[in-house]
Order: C-alpha cells, then structure tokens, then sequence
C-alpha cells in the first residue's frame, strides 16, 4: 500500500467551491485550519467535549473535529468565516456583542456556529430549552449566562425576570 | 490516528465485501470510533464509509404496522425528533436526547450508538493495562478508578459499564436489531445483542466480524406511551455519562393496578440491565412507592460496589423508584 494516499476531494466552503487532496486521517477540523486557511474554527479539545470546533455541515451543527474531511467530500460547510454577510454582522454575532457574550473569545466562533444550527433545528423555546441545546458548548470563562441571553435574544425567547426565576 | 485506507462503498454488498477484509471497520457519524482511533485505542488498517448506504434505505425512520424501523445510518437527532418516534415510543426520544450534544447527535447514528465502547478511562490509556483493549493484561480498575463503572454482571476480568442512554430505552421497549453479512441476515433481541464481560471483555456484543446493522425495529409499545419516564444522573446538569440512568414504562389500568412495568437500568452494567423477574412481580399491585421499592431491591440483587462506586447502589435504588414515579405521573410525555 501507498505509505501515505492522498484523496481528492471537493467541498463548499462558505458558498465557494474548493478543492483538496488529503490523507484519510485528515479531520474536518483540521482541513479548516490548517489547509483552507480558515482559523475562526477553533480547536479546543480535538474529542468532542468542547464544542470549539463546531460548524454547519449542510445547515447542521457538528464537531469538526469528530469527522473526516474525506467523508465530507461534495457537502457544504458553514464556519464562523461565512455567516456575515459582507460588513453586516450575523445578527447572533451582533446579540454576541451587545450581551457582553464573551470574555477570552476562544469559545465564542463554535458557540455562534452552534446558535445557528439551535435556531435552524427549531426546537428551543425557553430559557432552559436553550440552556440545555447549547450544553455542547463549553466557556472556561463562564459566560454562560450572556450567551444564552444573546441566543434568546436573536431567537425572541423570553427571559424570566428575576422575581420569576 | 494510524494510517488506514478509506472507501466508500455506494451499495450495500459491495459494503459487506469491504467489511469482510480483516482489520476493517464501518464508519457513519464516526463520533467515538474516530475519538478512539486518535486515542490509538482503536487502529482499523481500513475505514469503509457507510453514509453512501443512506440511499439504499438505511436511514429511513418509518412506521412498521403498529411498530417502528430505525434505519442505523439514520442520526440520533433525527430518530429523537421524528413525530412518529415522539408519539410511539416518548421513552426513547426522551433518552436519546438525555445523551450527548446536540452536534453528537446531529452526527451519531442508530447503529453506531449500538456499538459505542466503555469510557472507563483505563480502557482509553493506551499506557495502562486493560483487558478489553489488550486480553489479559489485567484490570487496574477493579481498585483504581471505578467511580463510574458497573455494579452489576461484572467479572473479576472488566467492570466497565456500557455508555448509551439510547439503548437502555431500547431495551426496556423490547428492541431488536436486523443485521446483515455476505451470507445472509439475522434479527437478534437487544437483550442478546449486547453482553457481559466474562472471560472475554474484548468482546462487546454479539455481531460477528464482516456483519453490517441494518436498523432497529421496535413492536408496538402504545400501551407504554402514556406513562413512562427516563431518568439519568449525572455528574453535570446536561452533557455528561450516566452514572445512573433508567428507563421506566408502566401499563396501568384506570385504577392504578400495574398491567405490565418495563425497566432498563443504564450505567451500572456491561449492557443495559434488566430484571424481567421484578417486573413480572409488579403486576397486580397498585402503582406506588411501595410496590416500586420492592422492584428496585430484586433489580439490585447482588449488587456489588468497588469502593468509588458504592455509591451507585442506594443511587440506583432511588432512581428506580424515581422513575417509575415518573412514568405513574405520566412522565415522558
């Protein structure tokens, strides 16, 4: 066997069509960074823990790091990179931003990425729903209470007040 | 990860033909075996990508006369998510979405949360002896770090516990699981389908080498719809294994009397425990504390801790009761 094959394969980036030759072992994660020149996808603990690394992949959310480029060949990849549109914020970048959603930011591209893949999933309707579906997102900072209060915002969810909470 | 060759096959036999080649193995979302393979705990000398098979039909989610079939290609997500699974089968849905991410269940299939592997962190040390990942190395866990394994069905060779919440659900809705291989197909109960450690806890299940799951098929469990419940307990509010988690269905008559109880038990076993023996005790008894701590203590019997995870016991035993308190009270739905 070939010590070290290379396959050919194409995916859509942020809406362009690039085309690559990787090893089979190359993950997702991996050809974003380190072959596509998109470094907004972060790489937190490469074993699906953190959340750092997540994209849409056809519309989804994933771990990037939990898949292999390979397998990805002819999909669709959304990162951080491609949700603005021009100089016009993402309107979660823009909540991101006036709810003080972030204190180092490493975290911040996956849990937008993740916010996205909630708000096309379409099942949070509460507070707690979206506590719960964004649990695959960590912040060492703690800025968990201004994420879900930016993702609410851009998804019209009501937060309790405190005499209610 | 190991140098491994890749292909995709675009139809079921020749699919079957690529997995009969000794070292290969099937990947669909590839959430744990890819985490294993970076680990070096798993080294396959080939990946066959299966997701092709979707259009053979593999990730179909459909009603199957009073029943369900759960395509294995089909996502987790999407199973928990699908109308016809809520109304059928509320238990599963509510136990699939128990576990993981929501961008692990996006990924994960039917058929690759049948066949996760332990997370007993011995297991994931390549620099550690392990007797499900090298035979006969030994098990460091039995006095080490046990606060997570089992305390039921275990040997002196493994205690590791199976991780899935999805198919502890299974379980206690009576699953089967349809497999297929070059020379033909089989349809094994899910209680035969995962197993014990014995004198052989390399082995996890009973699919044999070159066998592919094709999907799941569920019988009809409308009984059980109104009052089950799926509880789990863990170390964090969401996103974490179980440490103790149970899937509860009860028939119940107008009157309260138990027609017919289900109970699956993940976190304390090799494979998701179930004691038919106290669930057949139940029926007759008016639903309540009484009667559920009664199950609980058969459920338990011989229940051994290994120091860390004594505490799994009176915790399994409450949450027994918790869930079928649950379930009375109309749970999952």
């Amino acid at each position: 066997m070939d010590a070290c094959p290379h396959y050919p394969i194409r995916l859509h980036i942020n809406g362009e069509e690039r085309a690559f030759a990787v090893e089979s072992w190359v993950t997702l994660l991996d050809l974003l960074r380190e072959r596509a020149g998109l470094m907004g996808t972060k790489k937190g603990c490469d074993h699906g823990q953190c959340g750092a690394c997540t994209v849409l992949l056809d519309g989804r959310r994933i771990n990037a790091c939990l898949t292999l480029a390979v397998m990805q060949n002819g999909h669709a990849v959304t990162t951080i990179e491609g949700l603005a549109d021009g100089d016009r914020l993402h309107p979660l970048q823009q909540a991101f931003i006036d709810h003080d959603a972030f204190q180092c930011g490493y975290c911040t591209p996956g849990q937008i990425c993740s916010a996205a893949g909630l708000a096309a999933e379409g099942q949070a309707k509460t507070l707690d729903d979206v506590r719960e579906l964004m649990s695959g997102n960590l912040c060492r900072c703690g800025a968990y209470l201004q994420i879900a209060r930016a993702v609410c915002a851009v998804q019209g969810i009501a937060i309790p007040g405190p005499e209610s909470a | 990860m190991n140098p491994f060759a890749y292909t995709q096959p675009q139809d079921v036999g020749t699919a079957l033909v690529a997995l009969a080649a000794p070292g290969a193995r099937a990947v669909a979302g590839g959430t744990n075996l890819l985490d294993l393979m970076k680990a070096g705990v798993m080294a396959p000398s080939g990946l066959v990508d299966i997701n092709a098979l979707a259009g053979a039909g593999l990730d179909a989610i459909a009603e199957d006369g009073a029943g369900m079939r759960l395509g294995a290609l089909a996502r987790n997500a999407d199973t928990a998510y699908h109308p016809l699974v809520r109304e059928r089968y509320p238990l599963l849905s509510v136990a699939i979405l128990a576990g993981a991410s929501p961008q692990l269940r996006n990924m994960a299939t039917n058929g690759g949360n049948l066949l996760q592997r332990t997370r007993c962190v011995y297991f994931y040390d390549t620099g550690a002896p392990c007797n499900k990942r090298e035979p006969g190395t030994g098990c460091p866990a039995k006095a080490g770090i046990n606060r997570q394994l089992a305390i039921l069905g275990t040997s002196e060779r493994c205690i590791a516990t199976h991780p899935s919440d999805m198919c502890v659900a299974l379980r206690a809705l009576d699953a089967t699981v349809h497999v297929r291989a070059a020379n033909g197909e089989r349809a094994i109960p899910i209680a035969d389908f995962h197993r014990l450690p014995g004198d052989t806890p390399d082995i996890d299940n009973t699919l044999e080498p070159g066998e592919l799951v094709t999907h799941i098929t569920l019988p009809d469990g409308r009984r059980f719809a109104r009052h089950s419940a799926y509880v789990k307990v863990r170390d964090r509010l969401s996103y974490a294994f179980a440490l103790v988690s149970v899937a509860a269905a009860l028939d119940l008559a107008e009157d309260g009397t138990i027609r017919a109880a289900r109970i699956a038990l993940g976190g304390v076993a090799h494979k998701p425990w179930r004691v038919e023996d106290a669930e057949e005790r139940l029926v007759g008894h008016r639903a309540g504390e009484l009667a559920f701590a009664a199950a609980a203590d058969r459920i338990l019997h011989g229940a051994r801790g290994r120091g860390q995870n004594d505490f799994k016991i009176p915790l399994a035993h409450n949450a027994i009761v918790q869930a079928l308190t649950n379930a009375m009270r109309g749970g999952a739905r």
